[in-house]
């Protein structure tokens, strides 16, 4: 039956992005990624204020001591606190993590959207580079800038940029695929709508919301490279702490002093169970069926 | 004055399987302050009709093969896609056929029904929101300022119906084309809705095409209707006419279908059959599989559409050689 009095019955606003956040109190696992997020920026931003040492200062006459009270992470064969170098190394983690993917996404979501938009050679040609940036191996890539530009951050950041938007570009690609056929597609088109108020006004908000999910465990993940890429020297250079390249110079007294390395892996370890716990809750929370059951 | 005048259209589809011709030689024209009704069983090519007029077929993989359009003498045809997207929303509307898909799920109801003018006009926040509201009431929905401010995941079905009538009429179009637009409202608001589409065509003295297979509507609301089957317009002509004395086989067996109070067979009628569907349309008339008065000849003859009386009919019944055939 007609219902006329829907509109009262409804319970209040439901704007979705508060919905939301209520559905994220509610998933324990999503909340822990959350928090460690947050402390994570926290730590990055506050790196400054909250070391308790320096973070390149070197004191021989305390070389590869173990925890202590003073220094209770130890230090390193510099005689450098471990705790503050790992709280400075957190900026770099999060830099690379954040500005990569978001480079990525960037590409990723723009090529992936035109190609599920118009179809045709476009996407197939689309797909083909995709395809191809796919099979790229992320350290080769950075290698070759590396030999090219030289070692650094920013060879990182673009080595990672440029291999992970294919995932991105994939998924949009689906969902636009999928969406443009909705009926509202065709109703946004005959009030006189354009291409590019369909395709971002209107498609854009309803796909991103699976991309949004892999951003986020796509951080962990560059996380990840980007220690990898200091441990093999291509990174962040000295004296400027990154998790990857403290374990690296840290494999040379791995049996003298593990907690150089120990404790950086840790601060790794959990900061990618963050995103990947985040990101998880994500998948449910940004459902937006679920959303429209209600 | 012709509002809108369509002359043997064609359209085809380029498909998987080869390209799929679902309308041929569809003519019709419609004045200003009138209402045609468009009917026909599912897949006959109504709402393909609906979709040509508006200019979406080369989104749809279809395009118009031959035949013309005339929008107030002005050729859509020979227009771009940019001056067709001034027209889209600003003098022809189009209220598509499924008000529960109809609707982005991502923005409020109201910002949806308001998008269409700011595509067209320069007008504030304000007063676009006031003309919405006011075009909502009209409408029949309570509280429509509440209302704007929902997600269509929070309307009923009738209530999203509604709203997607509204986005029709907002922006004042000169022509509308309303797909079904009642089939999720149940019969009191649908004679509200019936009564506003008629009130609108007159005061506002617009073209309103309606594309319905409810020939009760027809009968109550419009002034020419269109008989479509299988891709053709199998009848046209005034609505007194037709209904009171339909020619064609397939007229007589829709209106036959009517139910009506009190029918001492309690038993519904219906046409035996189905509609074909484009790829095994039949040759000769397309409707002679399910015509009782069907001859060989049908079978291998198309038939022309020629004046019978005063409507126009596509039939070999009123041919002197059919009734010469065996």
């Amino acid at each position: 039956m007609e219902n006329i009095q829907t509109s009262e019955n409804i319970k209040p606003p439901a704007n979705r992005w508060l919905r939301r956040v209520k559905k994220l109190k509610s998933n324990m696992a999503g909340l822990l990624g959350v928090i460690i997020i947050a402390g994570l920026i926290f730590v990055a931003v506050t790196a400054d204020f909250i070391s308790p040492y320096s973070y390149k200062e070197q004191d021989f006459s305390i070389m590869n001591s173990p925890p202590s009270t003073a220094h209770f992470m130890g230090t390193d064969e510099f005689g450098r606190d471990v705790f503050s170098r790992i709280l400075h190394g957190s900026r770099v983690s999060v830099y690379v993590g954040v500005v990569s993917v978001g480079l990525s996404v960037f590409i990723g979501v723009i090529l992936g959207a035109l190609a599920g938009y118009y179809g045709g050679w476009l996407d197939q040609s689309l797909s083909i580079v995709t395809d191809l940036t796919w099979s790229l191996p992320e350290i080769l890539v950075a290698l070759l800038l590396v030999a090219v530009v030289g070692a650094g951050i920013e060879c990182v950041i673009i080595a990672i940029a440029l291999t992970y938007w294919a995932q991105y570009a994939r998924l949009i690609r689906g969902q636009i695929l999928m969406l443009k056929n909705e009926i509202y597609v065709e109703a946004t088109r005959s009030l006189g709508a354009n291409d590019f108020t369909i395709l971002f006004k209107h498609l854009f908000p309803n796909a991103i919301a699976p991309v949004i999910v892999a951003a986020t465990i796509g951080i962990g993940q560059a996380i990840v490279l980007e220690a990898t890429l200091g441990f093999l020297g291509m990174g962040a250079q000295p004296p400027m702490p990154s998790w990857g390249a403290m374990m690296s110079n840290g494999t040379a007294y791995l049996f003298i002093s593990p907690w150089v390395i120990v404790f950086p892996g840790l601060a790794m370890m959990i900061t990618v169970f963050g995103f990947n716990l985040f990101g998880d809750a994500l998948v449910d929370i940004m459902d937006i069926r679920e959303d429209t059951l209600k | 004055m012709t509002l809108l005048k369509v002359e043997n259209l064609n359209v085809s589809f380029r498909t998987r399987d080869g390209v799929v011709e679902p309308l041929s030689n569809i003519s019709f024209d419609i004045d200003a302050g009138e209402i045609l009704g468009l009917v026909g069983e599912t897949g006959s090519g109504k709402s393909v009709t609906a979709q040509a007029i508006m200019g979406l077929l080369p989104f749809l993989d279809g395009r118009i093969s031959t035949g013309r359009i005339l929008f107030n003498d002005q050729d859509l045809l020979a227009i771009s896609e940019k001056e067709y997207q001034q027209l889209r929303g600003n003098q022809i509307s189009l209220i598509s056929q499924n008000p529960m898909t109809s609707l982005d799920p991502v923005y409020k109801v109201g910002d949806q029904i308001v998008e269409g003018l700011k595509l067209h006009m320069t007008i504030t926040k304000e007063n676009a929101r006031k003309r919405a509201v006011d075009v909502m009431t009209s409408l029949g929905i309570p509280n429509a300022d509440k209302v704007f401010n929902q997600y269509p995941h929070q309307l009923s079905g009738g209530l999203k119906q509604r709203i997607v009538i509204a986005m029709g009429l907002c922006s004042d179009p000169r022509l509308l084309i309303a797909d079904e637009p009642t089939t999720a409202l149940d019969v009191t608001v649908q004679a509200q809705i019936i009564e506003l589409f008629k009130r609108t065509t007159q005061e506002r003295n617009i073209g309103l095409i309606m594309i319905t297979h409810d020939l009760g509507i027809i009968s109550h609301l419009c002034d020419k209707v269109v008989v479509m089957y299988a891709g053709n317009v199998v009848e046209t002509g005034r609505v007194e006419s037709v209904f009171t004395e339909p020619k064609h086989p397939y007229t007589k067996a829709l209106l036959k279908c009517i139910p009506k109070l009190g029918m001492a067979d309690r038993s519904l009628h219906a046409i035996p059959g189905n509609v074909p569907s484009v790829r095994t349309y039949p040759d000769g008339c397309r409707y002679h599989p399910r015509c009782p008065d069907a001859k060989a000849y049908c079978m291998e003859n198309i038939p022309e559409i020629i004046p019978v009386k005063k409507t126009l009919v596509k039939c070999h019944q009123f041919t002197p050689q059919w009734r010469t055939a065996s």
